[in-house]
């Protein structure tokens, strides 16, 4: 990102990158009203997303057949890569069915908010705002905790808190750090991993095409223009590298929910 | 060089940690209803369809195998009817050749057999036939003797009684003599 500011800022017209403000547009109903205060373009999209996902699965499982065409084929194969990829695998054979609902809805409401960054227009990934990432991360804490407490009563805090095994003079060292690490750094990373990463990469698409409309528009340097195709360039191969990072933060984020629902239903066993 | 200006304005202007308390409403009623509607209808329909192929998938494995065991079981009989068959060829040509040369003896025997028979009925019919021509060349020699000793005689012979007589015992003396130098076989005729 620096270089780029760098390179602009020499020319005396001096380039403002674009802020984080700009990642927030202004709300939609009422009109143009500040962000914020109202119903916004994200509000919108993550509404897009619940109705694209369930229009597509319930068209492509509409009439199955034991030979599935493409379009049930398709979706098949991404409910089996969340059901056998990260429940049956991280939750084991015995217990994922019921949470296997749970993990395909967390996907692919995930993917599918993460790839609108990609998409011409609509271009914002729903999680680049804090408010989705948390609520969703909430969700996915209460499940867990409750889960847990369901499982093995109030106990549940003291299995989660005091690793068995350990010499009793280094405990009040790492229960604090267990406490910490558990139910309060573990809701914030989760969360915060996937809005960053989605955040960054909007950042990078949105810096990457002002630099270019700024160096190839407004300084009428031909040099300096010639360098704006390179960062065009450049956008393009971070436009798919963004694609990669979208899926794996939609995987990564299911992922961890699998794997924290593993760890409360097994909290008695070690 | 920076606008840090900017850059600073941007920090106070949106921390990007402080949630929009709507987008978090709106994330977890949509993700609410996604579950909901994921947990009614889209899993069920995919979990009965994932089962349905895999039942089908591995009852159909099963069939193949049960199949495949079907076949080699019919290609076991078949390759075992055939090696009965060759066997049974065998035999049956083995039969005909044995039965082919015991016909081939049989009929040696019967046509040797045969042969035989028709030499000892030649036989038989020259013996009869050289018996006959013998009596008859008798006859004809006792008749012939008598009429020429008459004529050399110049009185009848005609007492057929005694030339008879007279001649038979000449032929038996005859016999007699060749009898006593040759071989008795012929004694049987002469009588």
């Amino acid at each position: 990102m620096l270089p780029i500011v760098l390179a602009s800022s020499t020319d005396e017209g001096g380039f403002a990158p674009p802020t984080i403000d700009q990642t927030h547009l202004p709300d939609i109903l009422p009109w143009m009203a500040e962000y914020g205060t109202g119903f916004g373009k994200q509000m919108l999209m993550i509404i897009l997303s619940v109705i694209l996902i369930s229009a597509f699965f319930m068209l492509a499982m509409r009439k199955p057949g034991l030979v599935p065409g493409k379009v049930q084929w398709l979706a098949e194969s991404g409910y089996a890569f969340v059901r056998n990829g990260m429940g049956r695998d991280i939750i084991g054979e015995k217990e994922f069915k019921p949470f296997v609902p749970l993990l395909f809805s967390l996907f692919f409401f995930v993917i599918v908010n993460n790839l609108f960054g990609a998409v011409p227009f609509l271009q914002l990934p729903s999680f680049s705002h804090a408010g989705s990432a948390y609520a969703l991360a909430l969700i996915v804490y209460i499940i867990w905790i409750g889960l847990g407490i369901k499982r093995n009563g109030l106990k549940y805090f003291k299995l989660a808190v005091v690793p068995s095994g350990v010499p009793g003079w280094i405990l009040p060292l790492l229960v604090p750090l267990e406490v910490i690490s558990t139910f309060l750094v573990r809701p914030l990373t989760h969360s915060l991993r996937l809005m960053a990463t989605m955040l960054s990469g909007h950042m990078i698409i949105m810096l990457a095409g002002a630099g270019a409309q700024f160096l190839i528009m407004e300084t009428g340097n031909v040099a300096l223009q010639a360098t704006g195709v390179l960062v065009v360039l450049g956008s393009v191969a971070m436009y798919f590298l963004e694609l990669l990072i979208m899926y794996l933060q939609a995987f990564v984020f299911t992922l961890l929910t699998a794997i924290y629902i593993q760890g409360a239903l097994a909290a008695n066993d070690h | 060089m920076i606008r840090s200006e900017a850059i600073l304005a941007a920090a106070e202007g949106a921390n990007p940690l402080v949630p929009n308390w709507w987008e978090v409403l709106v994330t977890a009623v949509g993700f609410a209803v996604l579950m909901f509607l994921v947990v009614k209808y889209i899993a069920p329909a995919l979990e009965n369809s994932y089962q349905n192929r895999v039942d089908a998938i591995e009852g159909g494995l099963e069939k193949a195998e049960k199949a495949q065991a079907e076949a080699n079981a019919l290609k076991a009989d078949y390759e075992q009817q055939q090696q009965e068959g060759y066997a049974e060829a065998n035999r049956v040509r083995e039969e005909a050749r044995t039965e082919g040369a015991q016909i081939l003896a049989e009929a040696r025997e019967k046509a040797a057999a045969e042969a035989a028979r028709l030499v000892e009925q030649a036989q038989v019919q020259i013996a009869a036939e050289r018996l006959q021509a013998e009596s008859s060349l008798r006859t004809d020699v006792g008749a012939l003797a008598t009429t020429l000793a008459s004529r050399i005689v110049g009185e009848s012979l005609e007492d057929d009684a005694r030339s008879q007589r007279v001649v038979d015992r000449f032929l038996e003396d005859l016999e007699r003599n060749s009898t006593a130098g040759t071989a008795s076989g012929t004694a049987g005729v002469a009588e």
